[in-house]
């Protein structure tokens, strides 16, 4: 597990498109799955590296926690675009 | 002609003739000047909105009835939607319209005359779009658990933004785009609903990312001021919304009409941000959780194998002993084998001596049936002269029984018995008969004739005599009988 979580950085690339919402969930179904026990090893195995996944794109997600505040501004042409703002 | 209107004059005693322009001129100006700006209360009828943009409509009470006009500019800026029945109260000023003697309130602000009033047209407001389903729970869309970005419509300047940031802080920064609305006056409405369709014009991936969920909020405020949060405009933008939708207008106590339209209705600001993110250090927890658990159940189940692993290698037998076991087993074949093997060609061996033994040549055997032969040969010619020699005596012994006598008896027997049955059967002859005097007549076929119906008139017969034979032609005649020669009579008779 730990070692796990030194070197195993990369996601799958489906696991990556998931939302924060969908790999959690997915997470906690594979937990409760193995916690009952009555798979075959071999896919044992599997929902552990998936799980295992699963926990690092969340993590991954959960660290881009930054407020970033921009503020949207109307060009003459109506189009869209944002600058920085600073409230307070 | 001078003199007429000098005459005239005195009448009218010396009031100033004025023309009608000067007239409704000076009328214009009293009017225009003594009711500038005034606030007025009535009802409005006969509303009408012109292709220009002009408002058109009567105010009236009980009593009385005023035209009233709203320019399309001022139009643009009252945040209210006139119609027939509404009690409002008009501000702005009288003007005359000198061609037609006619003079009229133009409006510049018009607002909806006391709560009573106010709450009705939002509850009419509310019915109606209810009705066309805007406020349906089926609309409704979830609000995402970890949006990446949050949108939000409100003032720029003020505690709302402010509030919704620092909550976001506390739980979970993220991403914000503020788009800078008026929330009250005029165009208020307007610039909410244009920035709620504006964010859901944003396109995904574009250069500024499009909001996972919407935050539209205002702070507390009397229901005036939260009137651009009831607007038909804004609550069809928010139910239009395909990005998820929070309200949060005034406080707790106020609900405006754009929280039925909203995805989720938020008391205040603050609950607002609450409802768009989650507190990340449950979330970090959370993970954490399911990762330890998702190692637990891996690392006991992998354990549970092994135990099982472990439990079945231990019924396994040790495999050298094994095959150190089957070698014994070979070896102790193999010598079965090669004693089996010596001892069956032994028994073969014997088996063929015994036979060869058995075997006689040839010679021996053409030897032997020669000796067989011989006797035979001996053997079959004494029996033949011993057959031969009692046949003969055999044949002595009849010899000595037959008796010639006996069978000429039997000769003589048989020669009477002839002789008698010939006598007999003469005596049975018709020649005995012809003999005793009888004829017997034929025909020409030499078939004997022994009916007169068969004779007719001269047909030629034969008569046989015992003696001899002689023609005779038949005469027709009956024959009486007589006794004696019954042939000849007939014979007679019939000649």
């Amino acid at each position: 597990m730990a070692q796990d979580q030194a070197t195993g950085t990369s996601v799958p690339a489906d696991i990556a498109a998931l939302s924060f919402e969908e790999a959690l969930a997915e997470l906690q179904e594979l937990v409760k799955r193995l916690e009952r026990g009555d798979n075959k090893l071999e896919d044992a195995i599997k929902a552990y590296e998936r799980g295992a996944a699963l926990k690092r794109h969340c993590e991954a997600k959960l660290r881009e926690a930054q407020l970033k505040v921009e503020k949207i501004v109307l060009s003459q042409d109506g189009s869209v675009g944002v600058e920085p703002t600073k409230l307070d | 002609m001078t003199e007429i209107r000098t005459q005239s004059m005195p009448v009218t005693h010396n009031l100033v003739e004025l023309t009608v322009s000067e007239l409704s001129a000076a009328i214009k100006r009293t009017l225009e000047s003594g009711f500038d700006r005034v606030r007025v209360r009535g009802e409005i009828s006969g509303f009408k909105r012109a292709g220009s943009g002009h408002l058109y409509m009567q105010l009236k009470d009980d009593a009385a009835c005023i035209k009233a006009v709203c320019w399309r500019s001022a139009a643009a800026r009252i945040g209210l939607a006139p119609e027939d029945g509404m009690e409002v109260v008009a501000t702005g000023r009288i003007t005359s319209y000198a061609e037609r003697s006619e003079y009229q309130l133009v409006i510049d602000r018009l607002e909806l005359a006391g709560l009573g009033a106010l709450l009705k047209l939002l509850e009419d407001r509310k019915k109606k779009l209810a009705a066309e389903g805007l406020f349906d729970a089926a609309r409704k869309r979830p609000i995402p658990l970890l949006p990446n970005v949050i949108g939000v419509v409100t003032s720029p300047s003020g505690a709302v933004i402010r509030d919704i940031l620092h909550r976001l802080e506390d739980r979970f920064p993220r991403h914000v785009l503020l788009w800078p609305v008026l929330v009250q006056g005029e165009g208020a409405a307007q610039q909410v609903a244009h920035a709620i369709r504006g964010f859901n014009a944003l396109p995904v991936g574009g250069r500024v990312p499009r909001p996972d969920v919407l935050i539209v909020a205002r702070g507390g405020g009397s229901l005036e001021d939260l009137m651009a949060f009831n607007e038909e405009i804004v609550v069809r933008a928010a139910a239009a919304s395909t990005i998820p939708l929070i309200s949060a207008v005034g406080h707790e106590t106020d609900t405006t009409l754009i929280d039925f339209a909203s995805d989720r209705r938020a008391p205040t600001p603050t609950a607002a941000a609450e409802m768009a993110v989650p507190v990340r250090a449950d979330l970090i927890a959370e993970v954490t959780l399911c990762g330890h658990r998702l190692a637990r159940a891996a690392a006991r189940q992998i354990g549970e194998h092994r135990l099982m692993i472990e439990g079945l290698a231990r019924g396994l037998p040790d495999p050298v002993r094994l095959i150190q076991e089957k070698v014994q087993q070979l070896d102790h074949w193999i010598e079965r084998r090669d004693n089996a093997q010596r001892s069956f060609f032994d028994r073969k061996r014997d088996a063929l001596h015994a036979l060869a033994g058995r075997l006689r040549t040839p010679r021996d055997q053409i030897a032997a049936m020669q000796n067989a032969l011989s006797y035979a040969v001996s053997h079959l010619v004494t029996c033949v002269n011993a057959a031969l020699e009692r046949s003969g005596r055999r044949l002595d012994n009849g010899a000595t029984h037959l008796r010639p006598k006996l069978l000429h008896d039997l000769i003589q027997r048989r020669a009477d018995a002839l002789a008698s049955c010939g006598a007999l059967l003469d005596s049975y002859s018709y020649e005995h008969v012809l003999k005793r005097g009888f004829a017997l007549v034929r025909d020409q076929d030499d078939q004997p004739l022994t009916s007169a119906a068969a004779l007719s008139s001269g047909m030629p017969v034969t008569l046989q005599f015992h003696d001899g034979r002689t023609r005779a032609l038949v005469d027709g005649g009956s024959a009486s009988p007589k006794r004696k020669t019954s042939k000849q009579e007939k014979q007679g008779t019939l000649l």
